[in-house]
C-alpha cells in the first residue's frame, strides 16, 4: 500500500476510535454524575414508588454498560430513542431541524471562507503596514465578542436604525430556496462576523509563514514577479495550512450555530438542544451532541487528511 | 578599458533592530565598502559572523535580507547603477546577470515541486531559450557537476536527494541561465567535509568551464582559496584587506588577516602514555524504539589529565558515545570504568561523586545556560549542590573561577544574553570546572564559534588542563581542532571505532580508507591543494 | 520599559472593572433587585442608564453583574490554569505513560466543543455557582494542559536542563527553577486568554438560561431579561452585551501586548 494511503486510513481509524470514545463520554460519563434522570423527570415532589416505576419502565435499573451499548446499537441502526417530555421519536424531530442547521451553517461558510482567505492575503501582503493593522484591529474586536453579543448589535444596526431585516429567522417546509435566504440573512451576516477573525488571523499567519521561507527569497533572487512568486512557490505550500484553518474554523462555526439559532428563534437543531437541556431530557441531549460532535470530529479529520494529501514528502516518499 | 562587471563605490547598508524591550534603533552593517569585480573573476569575500559579507555579496543584485536597506554609495552591474533601480530593472536582472546559491540548498528550494521545474525556471521566466534547451542545458550542468543519474535527477523532489547532492542542483540552478555573475553564500559550510571537496571541486570546475564571474562568500579561508583569484578580508562591515590570493594567503599585511591565516596553527605536544581514568569496554548501543545500533562494539581508553578527541562527520556516533559515558543513553552491552570504580549504565543509578567527576560542555553554549540565572548562579550552583559552599565562600567561588576563565569583576550579575558566544562558551567551561571533575566532555565546543574565538577557547581548554589536570573527551568534527589539543585520537565511521591510537600513529600513514579520505579532505591553506587532491584520488580509482 | 498605547488602555479599563467588581456594593445607586422604575425607562439623573424590563435601575445590575461575571470567571480560570498546568507540566517532564494517559484523555475532552459538553453536563448537574465554575473551570483546563505541556516540553530538551539532570538535580529544582522561570511569560498571556473564554463562557450560559440564575444578574442573563425590548426600540440589552465586550477587548489588548514581548525575546539570527 502506497505510504500516504496507509496514513489516511489510519486517520480514519482514529476518527473513527475517537467518535466511539466520545459516544461513551456522552453516555456513561453523563450517568457517573451526580443526578438521577427518574427524579428530574417527575421532579422534587415524586413519591419513591412512581420514582422506582420509572426507572424500570426506563430500563435504568439495568447495569449502564448495557444499555450504553443497546443505546449505541440504536444509534448504528438510526433510532435515537424517544424524547422523554413528550414521547416523540428523536430520529424523527432532528431529521429537518438538522438541514435547517446546515442550510444556515453552510450559508455562512459559503461566504466567510473566501472573504476569510482574501482578508488574511491582504493582511499577509501588507504585513505591518495600515490595511494589516486596521484588519487585525478590527479581528481582535470580533474575536472578543460572544455570538449572542454580536447577534443583538448586529439586530439593533438591522431592525432598528436600518429597518431592512426581522428580528427573527422563520423557515419552514415549503419556503422557497430565496425566501429561505432572506429569512437567515441576520444570523448568517452573525456567524461569518465570529468565525472571520478567527479564519482570518489564522490564514495571514499561515501565509506569513510560507512567505518567510528561503524558497520565497530563492524565487525573488530568480527575478520572478511577485504574483509568480505567489502563485508557483507559495501557494502550493499554503494550501495545506490555509485548508486545515478553514475547516478548523468550520468546525467552530458549528458550535456558534447553536447560540445563535437560539437568538433568533430558529427552529434547528441547536435550540432543540438548548430546550431539552433546560427540560433536563438527557436522550435527546445525548443524541443531539453525539451528532454534533460527529460533525465536529469529521471536519477535524478532514483538516488533518488534507494536510496529509497536500504534503509533497508523504506524496512524493524517498 | 571595458567596464568592470560589477562596481560598487562607498556603499552603506542599515537596518532596524529590534532589542527586546526597548525601542527598535538603527544599525549600520556596512560603512563605505568598495569593491570592483572583472569579468570572468573570482573574489572570495571573507570574515567572521557580523562582518557583513552575506549582505554585501546579495547588493550585488540591489537585495537587502529581512529588512536591510542599501542606503548609500553606488552598485554599478553592466555599467548602469542597480542601488536605486525601480522593481522592473531589478527583476529583469535577477536570475538573468545575477544569480546566488544559498548555504542551505534543503530550504531554498520549494518543497512542493520538482527540481528540474526550478532548474530551469529561471531560463524560462526570462524567456532566454525554450523548455527543451533548458532541460538539456540542465542535465549539461547535473552532468559536469557530477550528480548521479544526470537525467533523471531532475525530476525527483528536493527532500528525495541528500544534502551534497542538493547544493549541486542549486548550483545548477544558478547556472542554467548563463548568468554573467554568481554569488556563492557560504554553499559547502553546512556540508560534511568529505562532501565539502566533491562539491568544492565541482564547484570550481563549473566556474572554470563557463567563465562566469564570481563572489565567493565564506568564513573559511583554506575553503576560499581554492577557488578565488582575489580576497577580501571584512570585519565589522569594514574591508581590512584586499589583494590576491596568494598574497593574503602568504603575505599578509593586516593583524587582523594575519591572525585569520595562522588560527588553524595551533600545535600541541602530544603526552606519553598514562594509566587510564576511563575506560570504555565494548560499548554497543541504540536509541530506544529503533533497531539499529548506533554505537558498535566501541572501545576507548583516556589517560588521566590527557585529551582524547573523538572525530568524525554526522552520523559517526561520536555524540552518541557522549551520551553513553553521561548516561543519558544507557548501553545495551559493554561496560564503562572510571576511576577504577564500573558506572551505573543508567544516569539513576550513578552516585553525586560520579555526576560530580564527570561534567559535560556543549556545542550551543545559548541553550546550556538558563537565560533566567546570571552568570552567578549558573557557576555557584555546582559549588552549592557538590560542595554545599553559600553566601559570601560561595561568591568568592564564583568569582575565582571567572578568574580562571579570563574573565573580570562585574560578570557574575550580568544574565547569558548580555555575553558575547564566547564569553558564553567560557561560563560553560567555569560551570564544569567548578565541580572540580576529573573529566570534562566537550561536544563540538568549538564549532558554533568564529575561528579566532575558538582559538582562545581552545587555548583556555589546554592551560586548564595543564593547571587543574583535568581529562578532556573532546568530540568534533574538526581535523584541525583535534590536531591542536589531542594526546589520543579515535576516527568514528558508522558507529564504530575505525582508527584509534596515539596522536603522532593516528595522523602517520598508512591509513585505512576511511581515514585517508577524512584526512585527505581537509582543506589546506595552499593554492592548488584541491586539484592536487582531486588528482590523486583519480589516478588511485584508475589504479584500482 | 515603554507599555504601548493599546496595552495601556487594557491595563487602565481592566483595572476598572476590577475596582468596580471588588467595591460593588458601595458604588451601586440602588439595591440589586430594586424596582422602583418603570419599564424600560430612558437615561434619567435617577437612573443614570435607564432601567430594565422590570423596572431595576440597569446601572446598578451591571456593577453587580461585573462583580458575579468575573468572579466566576477569575475562580474557574484560575481552576483550569492550576489543573492545566499542573498536569501539562507533569505530562512533559515525566513522559511515557503518564503523559500518554493525561494526552489522550485531553484529546477526547478536545474533541467535542466545549459548548456542547457543557450542556450535556447541564443537563444533569444542579444549577449553581459552584457546578459552573467546576464545568468551565475543567473544560478550559484542557487548552492550558495543552500549553503547558508544549512549552514545558520544549523547555524540558535545551541543554541547560540535560545539564541540571546531569548534575543529578531532583525533579523539584528542575521544575521550579530551571522550566518555570521561562514558561512564565507565555503561562501569563494564556491566563489572560483563558480569562476572557471563561467570561465569555459562563455568558453564553447565562444567555442561554443555563448559567447564573436569579436573583444574582450576571451580563449573560441581563441580556437575555431585556432582549425583548430591543423590537420595540428600547437598548436595554446593549448595554450589559457591550460590557461584555469591553471587559474582553482589554483583557485581550493586555495578553496580546504580554504575547509580542515574549516572541520578541527570542531574538533574530546574526550574519
Amino acid at each position: 500500500m502506497h505510504p500516504i494511503l496507509k496514513l489516511v486510513v489510519q486517520r480514519i481509524a482514529l476518527g473513527l476510535l475517537l467518535l466511539l470514545a466520545v459516544s461513551a463520554v456522552i453516555f456513561l460519563g453523563v450517568e457517573a454524575l451526580p443526578g438521577d434522570t427518574a427524579q428530574a423527570i417527575l421532579g422534587q415532589s415524586a413519591t419513591p414508588q412512581a420514582l422506582e416505576n420509572l426507572r424500570e419502565k426506563l430500563g435504568l435499573n439495568d447495569p449502564p454498560l448495557t444499555r450504553y451499548f443497546a443505546w449505541l446499537g440504536g444509534v448504528l441502526t438510526g433510532d435515537l430513542g424517544t424524547s422523554l417530555t413528550n414521547g416523540v421519536d428523536i430520529a424523527q424531530a432532528i431529521g429537518q431541524r438538522l438541514g435547517n442547521t446546515l442550510f444556515l451553517a453552510g450559508c455562512a461558510a459559503v461566504i466567510a471562507v473566501p472573504l476569510a482567505i482574501l482578508l488574511g492575503l491582504i493582511a499577509a501582503r501588507h504585513a505591518g503596514r495600515w490595511p494589516d493593522k486596521l484588519i487585525s484591529g478590527i479581528t481582535l474586536t470580533t474575536i472578543s465578542l460572544p455570538e449572542f453579543v454580536a447577534a443583538y448589535f448586529v439586530i439593533f444596526l438591522f431592525t432598528q436604525l436600518i429597518p431592512i431585516f426581522q428580528p427573527v429567522a422563520m423557515v419552514f417546509p415549503g419556503m422557497s430556496f430565496w425566501a429561505k435566504l432572506h429569512a437567515v440573512a441576520l444570523p448568517v451576516i452573525v456567524l461569518v462576523l465570529v468565525v472571520l477573525a478567527h479564519m482570518m488571523r489564522m490564514t495571514r499567519a499561515a501565509i506569513l509563514n510560507v512567505m518567510q521561507s528561503a524558497y520565497i527569497e530563492t524565487a525573488e533572487l530568480k527575478g520572478l514577479s511577485p504574483m509568480t512568486v505567489i502563485w508557483r512557490h507559495a501557494f502550493p505550500n499554503a494550501i495545506a495550512p490555509v485548508v486545515s484553518v478553514v475547516m478548523l474554523n468550520l468546525a467552530y462555526l458549528v458550535v456558534g450555530v447553536v447560540v445563535v439559532e437560539v437568538v433568533f428563534g430558529y427552529n434547528a437543531l441547536g435550540q432543540y438542544l438548548v430546550d431539552h437541556v433546560t427540560k433536563r431530557d438527557l436522550p435527546v441531549v445525548q443524541a443531539v451532541g453525539l451528532i454534533f460532535a460527529a460533525v465536529y470530529i469529521f471536519l477535524n479529520m478532514l483538516a488533518d487528511i488534507i494536510g496529509i494529501l497536500a504534503n509533497p514528502r508523504l506524496r512524493h516518499p524517498k | 578599458m571595458a567596464e568592470p562587471l560589477l562596481q560598487i563605490r562607498g556603499l552603506v547598508i542599515e537596518a532596524t533592530s529590534y532589542p527586546p524591550g526597548e525601542p527598535p534603533r538603527e544599525v549600520t552593517l556596512v560603512h563605505g565598502v568598495d569593491l570592483t569585480l572583472e569579468r570572468g573573476r573570482v573574489l572570495g569575500l571573507i570574515g567572521e559572523s557580523g562582518a557583513g559579507k552575506s549582505t554585501i555579496g546579495l547588493s550585488a543584485m540591489a537585495y537587502g535580507r529581512g529588512g536591510v536597506r542599501l542606503t548609500g554609495g553606488t552598485i554599478h552591474l553592466n555599467g548602469r547603477e542597480i542601488r536605486l533601480a525601480d522593481a522592473r530593472t531589478l527583476r529583469a536582472l535577477r536570475g538573468r546577470e545575477v544569480t546566488y546559491v544559498s548555504q542551505s540548498a534543503a530550504a531554498s528550494f520549494n518543497p512542493a515541486r520538482q527540481i528540474m521545474e526550478q532548474v530551469i525556471e529561471t531560463c524560462l521566466n526570462h524567456g532566454l531559450c525554450g523548455k527543451a534547451e533548458a532541460e538539456a542545458r540542465a542535465v549539461g550542468l547535473f552532468r559536469k557537476l557530477g550528480l548521479p543519474n544526470p537525467e533523471t535527477i531532475g525530476l525527483r523532489y528536493p527532500h528525495q536527494v541528500s544534502g551534497g547532492q542538493l547544493q549541486r542542483c542549486m548550483t545548477a540552478m544558478a547556472l542554467c541561465p548563463k548568468p554573467d555573475l554568481v554569488i556563492f553564500d557560504e554553499p559547502t559550510t553546512a556540508l560534511d567535509v568529505t562532501t565539502q571537496i566533491d562539491v568544492l571541486a565541482a564547484i570550481k570546475e563549473a566556474i572554470r568551464d563557463t567563465g562566469v564571474a564570481a563572489l565567493y562568500i565564506t568564513h573559511d579561508l583554506a575553503v576560499v582559496a581554492q577557488v578565488a583569484d582575489e580576497i577580501m578580508v571584512l570585519r565589522h562591515g569594514r574591508m581590512v584587506e584586499l589583494g590576491e590570493t596568494g598574497q593574503i594567503i602568504h603575505a599578509p599585511r593586516e593583524d587582523y588577516t594575519r591572525a585569520l591565516v595562522s588560527v588553524r596553527g595551533l600545535e600541541h605536544e602530544e603526552k606519553p602514555p598514562a594509566p587510564p581514568v576511563l575506560q570504555v569496554q565494548n560499548l554497543t548501543a541504540r536509541y530506544r524504539g529503533t533497531n539499529f545500533d548506533v554505537l558498535k562494539n566501541v572501545s576507548v581508553e583516556l589517560p588521566a589529565g590527557q585529551t582524547l578527541a573523538v572525530v568524525g562527520e554526522s552520523g559517526s556516533g561520536k555524540s552518541t558515545l557522549a551520551r553513553a559515558i553521561t548516561g543519558l543513553l544507557p548501553p545495551s552491552q559493554g561496560r564503562i570504568t572510571f576511576a577504577g570504580r564500573q558506572l551505573s549504565a543508567d544516569l539513576a543509578g550513578r552516585t553525586k561523586d560520579d555526576l560530580r567527576e564527570i561534567q559535560m560542555i556543549y556545542q550551543m553554549a545559548d541553550t546550556a545556560m538558563n537565560p533566567r540565572q546570571t552568570v552567578g548562579t549558573i557557576i555557584g550552583r555546582p559549588l552549592e549542590f557538590y560542595f554545599g559552599l553559600r553566601g559570601a565562600e560561595r561568591d568568592r567561588r564564583v568569582q575565582e573561577l571567572l578568574d580562571q576563565i579570563e574573565m573580570g569583576k562585574g560578570f557574575a550579575q550580568r544574565y547569558p544574553a548580555e555575553l558575547s558566544g564566547g564569553q558564553k562558551q567560557r561560563v560553560c567551561i567555569a560551570r564544569a570546572l567548578a565541580a572540580k571533575p576529573r573529566l570534562i566532555i566537550c561536544d563540538e565546543v568549538t564549532s558554533a564559534l568564529d575561528p579566532l574565538v575558538a582559538d582562545g577557547i581552545l587555548k583556555l581548554l589546554l592551560a586548564l588542563q595543564a593547571e587543574a589536570g583535568v581529562a578532556y573527551l573532546f568530540i568534533t568534527h574538526d581535523l584541525a581542532t583535534v590536531k591542536a589539543i589531542s594526546d589520543k585520537i579515535a576516527v568514528m565511521f558508522k558507529g564504530a571505532v575505525v582508527r584509534y591510537g596515539q596522536k603522532s600513529d593516528v595522523l602517520t600513514p598508512p591509513f585505512d580508507d576511511y581515514t585517508d579520505l577524512l584526512l585527505s579532505s581537509v582543506p589546506e591553506m595552499e593554492q592548488g591543494w584541491l586539484e592536487q587532491v582531486i588528482a590523486h584520488r583519480k589516478m588511485e580509482s584508475a589504479g584500482n | 520599559m515603554r507599555i504601548p498605547l493599546s496595552a495601556l488602555i487594557g491595563l487602565i479599563l481592566t483595572g476598572t472593572f476590577l475596582f468596580v467588581a471588588i467595591f460593588a456594593q458601595w458604588i451601586a445607586p440602588y439595591p440589586i433587585s430594586d424596582s422602583s422604575g418603570g419599564q424600560w425607562e430612558g437615561m434619567s439623573a435617577r437612573h443614570w442608564l435607564g432601567t430594565d424590563t422590570i423596572g431595576r435601575d440597569i446601572l446598578s445590575r451591571l456593577i453587580y453583574g461585573a462583580q458575579i461575571t468575573i468572579f466566576v470567571a477569575l475562580a474557574s480560570s484560575l481552576l483550569a490554569f492550576s489543573l492545566g498546568a499542573f498536569f501539562g507540566f507533569l505530562a512533559a517532564v515525566k513522559g511515557g505513560w503518564i503523559d500518554q494517559l493525561l494526552s489522550r484523555m485531553v484529546d477526547l475532552m478536545m474533541a467535542i466543543p466545549s459548548l456542547i459538553v457543557a450542556l450535556v453536563m447541564l443537563s444533569v448537574l444542579p444549577l449553581n455557582l459552584t457546578v459552573l465554575i467546576l464545568v468551565i473551570g475543567v473544560l478550559d483546563s484542557t487548552r492550558v494542559f495543552r500549553l503547558s505541556r508544549a512549552v514545558a516540553a520544549d523547555i524540558a530538551v535545551m541543554d541547560f536542563v540535560e545539564a541540571a539532570r546531569l548534575r543529578g538535580e531532583k525533579g523539584g529544582w528542575v521544575i521550579f527553577r530551571e522550566i518555570l522561570p521561562n514558561a512564565l511569560s507565555p503561562l501569563v498571556a494564556e491566563f489572560g486568554l483563558r480569562f476572557i473564554f471563561a467570561v465569555l463562557f459562563i455568558s453564553t450560559l447565562s444567555f442561554l438560561g443555563l448559567g447564573i440564575q436569579p436573583p444574582l444578574a450576571d451580563w449573560g442573563g441581563m441580556v437575555k431579561e431585556n432582549k425583548d425590548g430591543l423590537i420595540y426600540g428600547k437598548s436595554a440589552a446593549l448595554l450589559p452585551a457591550a460590557a461584555i465586550a469591553a471587559l474582553a477587548i482589554s483583557v485581550n489588548l493586555v495578553a496580546d501586548w504580554i504575547l509580542t514581548r515574549t516572541s520578541s525575546l527570542k531574538g533574530g539570527r546574526g550574519g
